[in-house]
């Protein structure tokens, strides 16, 4: 059964292509029949700051802002990011995380070192026994480019989420540009592929 | 046909529908995507202006000339464009003119929080204020009919949540068109704001915000939704999708337009629901007209005794933006929800290395923010990417107020006799908005100012939008580029030099030599952002030779994110060695220049060993 609305967040650093992936969501909602809404906030940096996007849908979506803990899905693209934003998932939810650590500049010149897995996994298992771990940009790189670890993570979310995959497809078409296609479909499988085990 | 839009294309399309000829602004979050959406649209000019206040008079010339046109521009750019506004609040218009403000609660990427619905009521323009991206779309068709109904400028007012949310959007067709006049205007008692003039539009200008007044009691854009009549929540803007998630039950008066006020249907709802509220995002600014109404709010007892002024900001925070958390536990605060014990509002972060905004992996700002932190003098900033020369390490960076302040507030500390010899670094998209003047009063008035104008051949931090200095047009088109070294030696100055941003030691050498003369001076580092396409195509990461570097942390100190801790340790130091992330590094060669053991390697020798390597392979 199609549930009433999914709430997303994506976290991830400027640089990363969070935004790529939220886009693709929106436009998978709307071919399913949600109403929409997709919130991204620009901050000052491009590349190296904290990066987040609110995705919503439902029957009629009303904030763009997730609250905290009503988030269904976390969708991390970097692991000290989905410690740092897991309070917003619901209790129970699904934790989708990139298996990567971008240092912050904080780690160098503030000595707060960066925490080790054992540290980011406890603060996910406080909210959810539902945390995947993907080793997006090592499947990326495997591919021959590290940028498309977004898809990687992509397709691993449509593995957990039961929905339906020609869908994802029509979209994915729609929003990446035709040179780039093959490749973001081939990291969208292995995606699938890797949480395959899982579900 | 339904779309997935931004506010921001939303009102972009809105306005294309509406026949809108012109459009011209300034960069600035979270308004810069409206005139980007505009440009490609058939036959419309659009344009980046140099500044909001030149933006805001090319669209009231388009709007004089008979044509429908709006400005666009982030909260504080309406200051900078402010005299325009005040101007064209007292003349009217021709056509439809709509000046488009985007308000950034939070400061998500601002310096202030300055609620722009105030420069509605001060000037006496209706504002509008929409709530989604359909919303956006429909008050800007309406917002240039009644600008030509009443002959006024509109203000539409949007926020951060606004112009950055997409939702589906309704598209429409593209109206009629107005026939063009056939004759520039010659009205001078209307359009000639001498005093005897101007003595005569004031009383118009009155008359007419009454008249807007009557009009808003049956105008689409305000509308009742009834549902209980416990409560009554009078919103606008995007206050009123939190309205509608925390209080499914209320009763809403939705305000499309917030000034001026309907006072008929204001006082009609509040006598039909037994508590009203009002929920707005920053200032109180529907609850001061409201309240001039004579129409009592609702107050919880708590607060009965507190000032009972402004009374709904005692219930909402008056800083910050609102979301449903914070609507929720306020609505619980005061008694209008059920109590709850679990609420927490903010996530949790404690004991996490923090991630804040720096300067990107090879910005060619970097190099002289090193420099300016080596040589420790107060460096006076601006508004742009290298405002971030402030944080940690480069800690360069001493004060950031507005748009151009670098320049004049740098030469205030000489002439007031400072010891110090202040620096000033303006970014050249801001050195083109408003550091010109000011530069033109450090060479006339001879402050020792030196001013560092960062030329990295774009405006950065808006996302890469195309200034005089590109040779670039927003609608694609090659134009003559202004250079910026004669332009300054014209301004007066004889110490002017240009150097390659990324060139550490020609920067330090300079500034150096020159602080030993009391004159005023001008560098121009020059290097295209390292985000542009044509510099990403020459990005090649830089290598540590870990058997030189001994841990010695100089090039941490550049504050570069591609710079990390090695795991392996120097064995005589005991200290973490240096590291490259090749998905970070652009090969910039800042480090290299600063490692004084040769350790990172340049460019050069990096592709001398691919080479090597492929040719034994």
């Amino acid at each position: 059964m199609r549930p009433e609305g999914i709430n997303f967040a994506l976290v991830g650093v400027g640089g990363q292509g969070t935004i790529l992936a939220s886009d693709v969501l929106a436009e998978l909602g709307l071919r399913l029949g949600y109403d929409v809404k997709k919130a991204e906030v620009h901050g000052m940096s491009q590349r190296g700051g904290s990066v987040t996007s609110h995705l919503r849908w439902g029957a009629q979506v009303f904030s763009p802002i997730i609250p905290r803990g009503e988030a269904d899905v976390l969708i991390a693209f970097e692991k000290l990011e989905a410690a740092r934003f897991i309070e917003i998932l619901k209790p129970g939810g699904l934790a989708l995380v990139n298996d990567y650590a971008i240092e912050p500049l904080t780690v160098l010149t503030a000595g707060v070192p960066y925490p080790g897995d054992e540290v980011l996994r406890e603060r996910l298992t406080q909210v959810t026994p539902h945390a995947y771990w993907v080793k997006g940009i090592e499947i990326a790189e495997g591919l021959g480019n590290a940028r498309v670890a977004n898809m990687v993570l992509l397709g691993a979310l449509s593995g957990l989420l039961d929905l339906d995959e020609d869908q994802w497809n029509v979209v994915l078409e729609q929003r990446v540009p035709a040179k780039h296609l093959n490749i973001n479909h081939q990291a969208f499988h292995a995606g699938r592929e890797a949480v395959a085990a899982a579900v | 046909m339904k779309r997935l839009l931004s506010g921001n294309e939303a009102v972009a399309r809105a306005a294309w529908e509406a026949g809108a000829k012109v459009g011209s602004g300034y960069p600035g979050t979270p308004s810069t995507e409206i005139l980007e959406a505009f440009a490609p649209y058939p036959d419309v000019y659009a344009e980046w202006a140099p500044n909001e206040k030149v933006g805001l008079d090319v669209a009231v010339g388009a709007a004089y000339a008979g044509r429908r046109a709006f400005a666009t521009m982030k909260h504080v750019g309406l200051n900078v464009a402010s005299d325009a506004f005040f101007a064209v609040a007292m003349t009217g218009i021709e056509a439809g003119l709509v000046v488009i403000s985007a308000d950034d609660p939070s400061m998500h990427s601002s310096q202030n929080e300055q609620d722009n619905r105030q420069f509605a009521k001060f000037a006496r323009i209706p504002c509008l204020d929409p709530a989604d991206s359909q919303d956006a779309h429909d008050l800007t068709l309406a917002a240039f009919d009644l600008s030509e109904q009443f002959d006024t400028p509109v203000l539409l007012r949007l926020t951060t949540r606004v112009c950055h949310t997409s939702s589906p959007v309704e598209l429409g067709e593209q109206r009629e068109q107005r026939p063009e006049p056939e004759k520039y205007p010659r009205n001078l008692t209307k359009y000639c704001m001498v005093p005897a003039n101007a003595r005569k539009r004031h009383p118009v200008i009155e008359e007419r915000v009454a008249r807007i007044a009557a009009f808003a009691e049956t105008f689409t854009g305000n509308r009742i939704e009834w549902r209980s009549s416990d409560l009554g929540i009078i919103t606008g803007g995007v206050a009123y999708n939190y309205a509608r998630e925390v209080f499914p039950e209320a009763s809403v008066l939705k305000l499309g337009m917030v000034y001026p006020l309907p006072r008929k249907l204001i006082s009609d709802f509040a006598s039909r629901v037994q508590k009203v509220i009002v929920l707005e995002e920053l200032d109180p600014f529907i609850e001061d007209q409201i309240r001039l109404m004579g129409i009592l709010l609702y107050r919880p007892e708590e607060i009965m005794a507190e000032p009972p002024y402004p009374v709904t900001k005692q219930i909402f925070p008056i800083a910050g933006e609102l979301d449903p958390a914070v609507v929720r536990n306020s609505g619980r605060q005061a008694g209008l929800l059920p109590a709850d014990e679990n609420i927490r509002m903010a996530l949790n972060t404690a004991g996490l290395p923090v991630r804040p905004p720096v300067l990107c992996p090879g910005c060619p700002h970097r190099s002289s923010f090193y420099v300016l932190h080596k040589l420790g003098v107060p460096v006076n900033g601006d508004i742009g990417c290298y405002t971030l020369g402030m944080v940690q390490p480069l800690d360069a960076l001493h004060t950031v107020g507005c748009m151009g302040a670098s320049v004049g507030v740098a030469h205030g500390a000489a002439v007031a006799g400072d010891k110090e010899r202040h620096v000033a670094v303006i970014g050249d998209s801001t050195f083109f908005h408003s550091a010109i003047p000011a530069l033109i009063n450090v060479a006339y008035n001879r402050s020792n100012v030196i001013t560092i104008i960062m030329d990295n051949r774009v405006t950065g931090m808006t996302g890469h939008q195309d200034n005089p200095g590109t040779g670039r047009t927003l609608q694609h088109k090659e134009t003559r580029e202004i250079e910026i070294e004669p332009l300054v030696r014209a301004l007066g100055f004889d110490k002017v030099l240009t150097v390659p941003a990324y060139a550490v030691t020609a920067i330090e050498k300079t500034l150096k030599e020159w602080m030993k003369s009391d004159e005023p001076a001008v560098l121009i580092t020059r290097e295209e952002c390292a985000l542009l396409p044509s510099a990403r195509s020459r990005w090649l990461p830089l290598e540590v030779i870990s058997d030189k570097c001994n841990g010695c942390t100089l090039c941490f100190r550049v504050g570069c994110p591609a710079i990390l801790q090695s795991e392996q340790l120097d064995p005589k130091t005991n200290r973490p060695l240096a590291l490259i992330d090749p998905l970070l590094c652009t090969g910039c060669e800042i480090c290299a220049q600063v490692c004084p053991r040769d350790a990172i390697l340049f460019r050069n020798q990096v592709q001398g060993k691919t080479t090597q390597q492929e040719a034994t392979s």
